[in-house]
């Protein structure tokens, strides 16, 4: 009846009963919270069926922020564990806990932290940019976010019942074959990203048709916002690669639960094949992170400094370079399988000539401050301290390029400390500057500077404080995913890195701290022009937070920086959308995408488990709910131009009563 | 040679850079014990070196740049609507160029007078290397000495001065062979024989381990390898034909590939010939390493992992040859 499934499948570890009590307690409180203020309804109506773009933006970068809290809790213990653990000590987990953390903390801050706030970041702001009233396809939108989310509560789930897989984020076979992981932690593994997976590569299609196809009157491609190309060719990269790692993950699969042998270590198996097949995926994976993290520096930097981006062309040109050497770099993961020189050679050849065009990228950022008028907002503290920082990983990633250096330094701390260097440095730092931009065109009021400050200057010591300890390391000789060593000398370095994963911690905090006195104080911090940054690209033509159809008449673009361009025509102030207006065709809310994202939660579920009917069950929900839209032939409408002219006749006059003095100092400041 | 030429004109680079990186002269990789980790220590402070020719301006850059044009300095020159040079993107494409072509030419040189697989070029000439057989295991290293017919569990001894090309193979799942202070490393895969060739030059105890993740003994997967005279080698190989155990394939190499974590050293007098083989032939059509792996089935399951490897009967003769990592690549 229930397969595999037993009570013992709860694990009764403190650690994690502690955790299980805790998040039971927190969400029933939430779930009674809802419900006695009656927000079932209003949850339902404006969020879990919105096709909003801008609203499933926002849901995918909360759902991030939650998974950061996890993932970074898998840290903190990772960290404290090798803190204590050396020379004979044991620490406080043993083994078979600490190699599910590892996997886990990877797992879930590439797919499940990394990936929502890119892809949560490009739906805020992509279709803005672009001047579009919502993407191509709104309902494959919503799918895409439920199927993610879908993924998300399999990897939560593994916590409380089961365990979660003992591989490495990447589940190498023959380790992840049945053999050797017999438990259900790989299934949940396979699962997770399976579901999650299918709802990337939906995303990568609907945002490549959407930037291709529904730009504004002439938006020309070299007059897309930067944001939008590198976006633009994440999306590819997503479409390219997403289908490699769903083949690879159905074959290991197929060895897992029909007993075939594509990656087993006999009967033909081989393990070199998923090796292969799996960076084939990842590596273009760290370019979908990192580029759009590129796209958010230019916009920041050439607004703040108040001057065009240097080398607009170069910039894209780089962009499209990095996307097509990205998938002819992927055996540097692995040269020390043993392939012969010339094929290593040719690998780390490839791999280093991508430092040319990420170079040009930060040569050009450094020429856009070059005679502009800096202003240190928080967002721009990223953008120094990521040219900084990721400047110091590239540096890593070309030493780690070269073949004969890789056989010694693979598989070392040197690794960890290179891949943290770049994704804390460019992702991570890009996405929380890319908050603090964009939030008040999310929300309508701007972050609090004070603490946004203290975030970042928390993250920017604490890294160094974290990972240069691993670089050294390294050079003695220390591994990655050790749960204990021998060597005591190892242990004052890796005290200092756990000291600074805590002060990344207190940066954290301060970010949870800036969101509560930014929401406490959103009457002073109120974004009344929807232009709080006197920005350069269309985003900041219409009003914040934007209505839910972008712009009551779609904007023209003129050049690069449009927004920018019609505001210096327009005498310094942005133009003001006026009557007459027209009716406005939006995309209706959908109930489909979040039940058949319900009914693929069920389906992993039962088939981690072998639970084979309520498999069925599952898979047969996804298709009959499916069906239901496919046969739902009411799913757009009108919206009146009454009703557009009356939400944007609030809009001018909130703009009346406040803006006035706002633009004349603008006026100022530009003169 | 044209490694010593680039030495040569890298010099002050090199110098700048052994004093960032060089904070302990007891690190392994920057104080190697042999050839092959001389040359790699080279060449990872020629890349670190070199690189610092773009890293050092841009960090300075940065900061010079955002403090000289930041908003409250008027004095500074603003003109908002530059966004173009054709001399400064030459410079900023050709620098990198440059320098990404030297390293691609370093990277080309050193990817093959570096390649794990080549024997290493001894200055007396002529010398045969000495072999010794590596098979990872879960969680050990056996080491098998088919010149001397004896093998051990998690210790090796080798005289120095002699070249030694270790092949590698796996009884398991994937792990990764090195000895940081003697230089690179290779992956040890079953069914697979792969290879590395490296020598030390100095007397010593060196700690060698498994660098690639294999499963929940992983952490003690680690071995001393003993570098002594001809004549230490020598009493040691006869302490281990002292040895009362014996290595016969299949019962007792099964009998030691059961899981076992942080492993005694153990020393085999006996050794079935052609061991080495056999490992690698019992992972190939008709080997009977699945039949022999349900053995171990319990001590997988461990813990709440309710699964059960599954079995298969047939074992038949083994046929197909060992195959290479060079050509299976």
């Amino acid at each position: 009846m229930f397969g595999k499934l037993s009570l013992e499948a709860i694990p009764t570890d403190p650690i994690v009963l502690t955790t299980i009590v805790a998040i039971v307690l927190g969400g029933g409180a939430l779930t009674a919270a809802i419900t006695y203020f009656k927000k079932w309804g209003y949850l339902w109506t404006e969020w879990i069926t919105s096709v909003d773009h801008k609203k499933l933006g926002i849901m995918y970068f909360i759902v991030a922020l939650v998974m950061l809290l996890r993932g970074f809790a898998d840290a903190i213990m990772m960290r404290s564990q090798l803190a204590m653990a050396s020379a004979g000590a044991e620490g406080f987990l043993p083994p078979s806990h600490y190699d599910q953390i590892f996997t886990a903390h990877g797992v879930i801050m590439i797919f499940f932290v990394a990936m929502p706030m890119v892809i949560g970041l490009m739906n805020l702001v992509v279709p803005l940019q672009i001047g579009a009233r919502d993407v191509a396809f709104p309902f494959l939108n919503n799918l895409s976010f439920w199927l993610f989310a879908a993924g998300v509560v399999l990897v939560n789930v593994s916590l409380f019942v089961g365990e979660f897989a003992k591989t490495g984020w990447l589940a190498y076979a023959p380790l992840s074959g049945l053999d050797y992981s017999p438990g259900v932690g790989v299934d949940y593994w396979i699962w997770a990203l399976q579901i999650s997976g299918i709802g990337t590569t939906m995303t990568g299609i609907n945002f490549f048709v959407t930037i291709l196809k529904m730009r504004t009157k002439g938006m020309t491609m070299f007059r897309m916002p930067i944001f939008t190309w590198t976006s633009l060719c994440a999306n590819v990269l997503i479409i390219a690669s997403f289908p490699i790692l769903t083949a690879t993950i159905a074959l290991l699969t197929l060895d897992r639960y029909l007993g075939m042998n594509f990656f087993t270590t006999d009967l033909g198996g081989n393990m070199m094949m998923y090796v292969n097949l799996i960076w084939a995926w990842g590596h273009p994976e760290v370019y979908i992170l990192i580029l759009p993290a590129f796209g958010v520096f230019s916009e920041v930097i050439a607004t703040f400094a108040k001057k065009r981006l240097f080398g607009y062309n170069t910039m894209v040109w780089a962009t499209v370079a990095i996307t097509i050497l990205s998938f002819v770099v992927w055996l540097h993961h692995f040269f020390t399988m043993g392939a012969g020189a010339d094929v290593n050679a040719f690998f780390g050849i490839m791999t280093m000539i991508i430092a040319i065009p990420t170079g040009v990228k930060i040569f050009n950022w450094l020429f856009t401050m070059y005679r502009g008028r800096l202003e240190f907002t928080s967002p721009v503290l990223w953008t120094l301290g990521f040219i900084i920082t990721f400047t110091l990983g590239g540096m890593t990633g070309v030493m780690l390029s070269v073949p004969a250096a890789n056989f010694v330094l693979h598989n070392s701390l040197f690794v960890i400390a290179h891949f943290h260097n770049v994704i804390i440095g460019g992702v991570v730092f890009g996405m929380l500057a890319g908050l603090t931009y964009w939030f008040p065109k999310a929300f309508g009021f701007t972050l609090n500077e004070k603490w946004g400050k203290r975030s970042f200057w928390c993250w920017f010591i604490g890294f160094y404080v974290a990972f240069t300890p691993l670089y050294v390391l390294a050079f003695f000789g220390a591994v990655r995913r050790m749960q204990s060593y021998s060597n005591p000398e190892w242990q004052p370095l890796m005290i200092v890195a756990w000291v600074g994963a805590l002060i990344i911690a207190a940066g954290i905090a301060c970010t949870l701290i800036q969101f509560y006195v930014s929401i406490r104080d959103r009457k002073q911090n109120q974004d009344v022009t929807g232009d709080p940054w006197d920005g350069r690209t269309l985003e900041w033509a219409t009003s914040s937070p934007a209505p839910f159809y972008n712009f009551a008449h779609l904007p023209e673009v003129h050049g690069v920086d449009g927004f920018w361009e019609a505001k210096k025509a327009n005498g310094g102030v942005p133009p003001i959308s006026e009557p007459p207006y027209q009716d406005i065709h939006m995309p209706k809310n959908t109930w489909e995408g979040p039940i058949i994202a319900l009914f693929a939660t069920i389906f992993g579920f039962a088939l981690v488990w072998h639970i084979w009917w309520l498999a069925i069950v599952g898979g047969i929900g996804m298709f009959a709910t499916f069906m239901a839209r496919i046969f739902n032939d009411d799913v757009d409408y009108y919206v009146p131009a009454a009703e557009v002219e009356r939400i944007e006749r609030e809009h001018r006059q909130r703009l009346k009563q406040k803006g006035d003095l706002a633009h004349s100092t603008r006026l100022e400041t530009q003169s | 040679m044209i490694r010593k030429k680039y030495l040569r004109v890298l010099s002050p680079l090199v110098l700048v850079s052994l004093a960032l990186l060089l904070t302990g002269c007891d690190s392994a990789l920057m104080d190697p014990k042999g050839q092959v980790g001389e040359e790699q220590r080279t060449l990872i402070l020629t890349a670190f070196g070199l690189m610092q020719i773009v890293v050092i301006p841009v960090i300075v850059m940065t900061i010079a740049f955002a403090w000289r044009y930041r908003r409250s300095n008027k004095n500074a020159t603003y003109s908002p609507d530059w966004h173009h040079s054709n001399k400064v993107e030459a410079v900023v494409w050709f620098v990198p160029c440059v320098i990404i072509a030297f390293l691609a030419v370093l990277t080309w040189y050193t990817s093959h007078s570096l390649d794990p697989h080549k024997p290493l070029d001894v200055e007396e000439g002529g010398q045969e290397p000495m072999v010794i057989e590596a098979v990872s295991l879960d969680w050990k290293w056996l080491f098998i000495y088919p010149e001397q017919g004896i093998a051990t569990v998690n210790e090796i001894a080798f005289p120095e001065d002699t070249p030694v090309r270790f092949r590698v193979t796996s009884g398991s799942v994937m792990n990764s062979f090195f000895i940081p202070r003697l230089g690179s490393q290779i992956y040890a895969m079953a069914g697979m024989d792969n290879d590395v060739h490296l020598i030390a030059d100095e007397q010593g105890v060196y700690p060698g381990r498994s660098t690639n993740y294999s499963g929940a003994g992983f952490s003690d997967m680690t071995f001393d390898a003993h570098v002594g005279s001809q004549q230490d080698f020598e009493a040691w190989v006869s302490e281990v034909r002292e040895s009362s155990e014996s290595l016969t394939f299949p019962e007792e190499y099964y009998d030691l590939a059961a899981p076992s974590e942080d492993a005694e050293i153990q020393y085999f007098s006996e050794v079935s010939p052609s061991l080495y083989e056999s490992i690698i032939k019992s992972f190939q059509a008709g080997g009977d390493h699945e039949a022999r792996v349900s053995e171990f089935a319990d001590s997988y399951a461990e813990g709440f992992g309710h699964g059960s490897a599954h079995s298969d009967d047939e074992s038949a003769e083994s046929h197909g040859k060992p195959m290479s990592a060079e050509a299976a690549e």
